[in-house]
């Protein structure tokens, strides 16, 4: 696999999605050691170069390039040149002549890592563009489908919430479909995708009909930092219509797993009680997250540089 | 089957590789004054199944089980920045490692770079008593300062040959070609 950039899941093909996730198979049993690190990215940089707020996505790059031994350099826009006014472009030139290895970008823009790619030898991960892409997002649910659920080929995955703002709606529904997974996309209409015959997905506006036949349940957090709009009249009615309570749980099939990529608004799409139940599987998301970063970063970073 | 009788290119055929093993399962237990306090860890792929038949030699011979496991030192070598990445093998390590003996065991000694990158896996993992290696077949051309333990063959080679051991868990077959 000759894995040059990750920035949309649109690039990979089916069999380079199954070699991260069971390259990242290998990864996880470096968190079970006493001495969680790898030689192996010694002497390489990676620099995570964030536009946007972010807790678990870099805190995740930062360890899993720690972890591989790497250098890690993190750039935020608050407290950098970005502040005074450079452009992503300056930036990255200067990233450039400072020879770094890997960059990790998070940006408001759609399309900004791919531009990236133009200025800059480093390898580039999106680590999430405007409400475009969020590959290693997409990967890290694949593998926890897979380890919950023993495949991934056949699960009938429902995704429910704010789809149009959501870069992890898009890159989730690409990368199950690429596996062979059904994917249905519920919501209220007015944040549905507008062009859904664009996706993979089958879309749907009756969430209580799906779960009866669901093996994920994939909330999504309503974003109205993304939102220009109105988009639903009151977050209570989006809560009682759209929002997971123990009730709606209930109609869930024996087995069936709640996933939610983070951050949780508690009482809107997914109630106190429920996030509570699935605590776990949310926080396997998170685990599993390092290990696949820590496998992209080693299938990218490998041979001459 | 005397030598004559060999398909080409074999040096060691199925019947002698069971014995080899006996034989080094046999040294194991002299150098360690018996089994108490080993494990044993293969390098995958083919470490893997060796070790696991040496486990099994050593528990016919002593009479109780040896722990045995295996060890991917993929992240550890040497050549990945010339390379690339190369798929991951699984490290299942059965006991902690600290105060024991570990024996590697590996299918073929070369260069001893394997070896280096096995030797730091196992620090990273715990601090054992010793470390102890076990080879199939012993090839020559080191270019580190390591040497086995414990050899089922030495087999002089010319840089340009390539040496192929067989297992059945993986080949279908119990052999070493010479290539």
């Amino acid at each position: 696999m000759n894995l040059t950039h990750l920035l949309s899941i649109h690039d990979l093909a089916r069999d380079d999605v199954t070699t991260i996730l069971d390259t990242a198979e290998g990864m996880t049993d470096l968190a079970l050691r006493p001495i969680k690190k790898v030689p192996v990215l010694r002497g390489r940089t990676v620099c995570n170069l964030f536009y946007e707020d972010s807790t678990r996505t870099r805190i995740s790059f930062e360890l899993a390039a720690k972890r591989l031994s790497a250098d890690v350099l993190n750039v935020s826009a608050k407290g950098s040149s970005v502040s005074k006014g450079e452009s992503l472009k300056d930036t990255a030139l200067t990233l450039q002549a400072m020879g770094v290895d890997a960059i990790v970008i998070r940006h408001w823009a759609s399309g900004a890592a791919r531009q990236l790619t133009g200025w800059v030898d480093a390898k580039v991960l999106n680590a999430g563009d405007g409400s475009h892409q969020h590959p290693t997002q997409a990967l890290l649910d694949l593998f926890t489908m897979r380890q919950r659920l023993g495949r991934i080929e056949g699960l009938r995955v429902v995704v429910c919430g704010d789809i149009v703002h959501s870069r992890v709606a898009r890159s989730l529904a690409q990368a199950l479909a690429l596996l062979g997974a059904e994917v249905t996309l519920v919501g209220p209409p007015t944040l549905l995708p507008p062009h859904p015959e664009r996706w993979p997905v089958t879309i749907s506006h009756d969430l209580d009909g799906l779960l009866g036949k669901a093996d994920v349940l994939y909330l999504l957090r309503v974003q109205s930092e993304r939102m220009r709009e109105q988009h639903f009249p009151s977050v209570r009615e989006y809560a009682r219509i759209w929002g997971v309570d123990a009730q709606r749980l209930a109609r869930l099939p024996e087995g069936a797993i709640v996933m939610h990529p983070g951050p949780m608004n508690r009482g809107i799409e997914i109630a106190a009680d429920v996030a509570d139940l699935h605590a776990d599987v949310i926080a396997a998301q998170v685990t599993n997250g390092i290990a696949i970063r820590m496998s992209c970063l080693y299938l990218m970073l490998g041979g001459e540089a | 089957m005397p030598a004559s009788a060999r398909p080409a290119g074999v040096v060691v055929t199925a019947e002698e590789m069971r014995r080899a093993l006996r034989r080094m399962a046999h040294e194991i237990l002299e150098r360690n004054e018996g089994a108490d306090g080993l494990v044993l860890l293969g390098v995958p792929t083919r470490g893997v199944p060796l070790a696991e038949r040496l486990a099994t030699a050593l528990g016919e011979i002593e009479g109780a089980p040896t722990p045995v496991g295996s060890l991917d030192v993929t992240l550890y070598r040497d050549d990945y920045a010339r390379t690339g990445p190369k798929p991951l093998g699984r490290t299942a390590l059965p006991v902690a490692l600290d105060g024991r003996v570990v024996v590697l065991v590996d299918d073929v000694l070369y260069t001893g770079r394997t070896i280096r990158a096995a030797m730091d896996a196992v620090i990273d993992n715990g601090r054992p008593a010793a470390i102890q290696l076990a080879v199939l077949v012993d090839r020559g051309h080191r270019e580190l300062p390591i040497r086995a333990d414990f050899v089922g063959k030495n087999l002089p080679t010319a840089p340009d040959e390539e040496v192929r051991v067989h297992v059945t868990e993986c080949d279908g077959a119990d052999e070493v070609v010479l290539a």
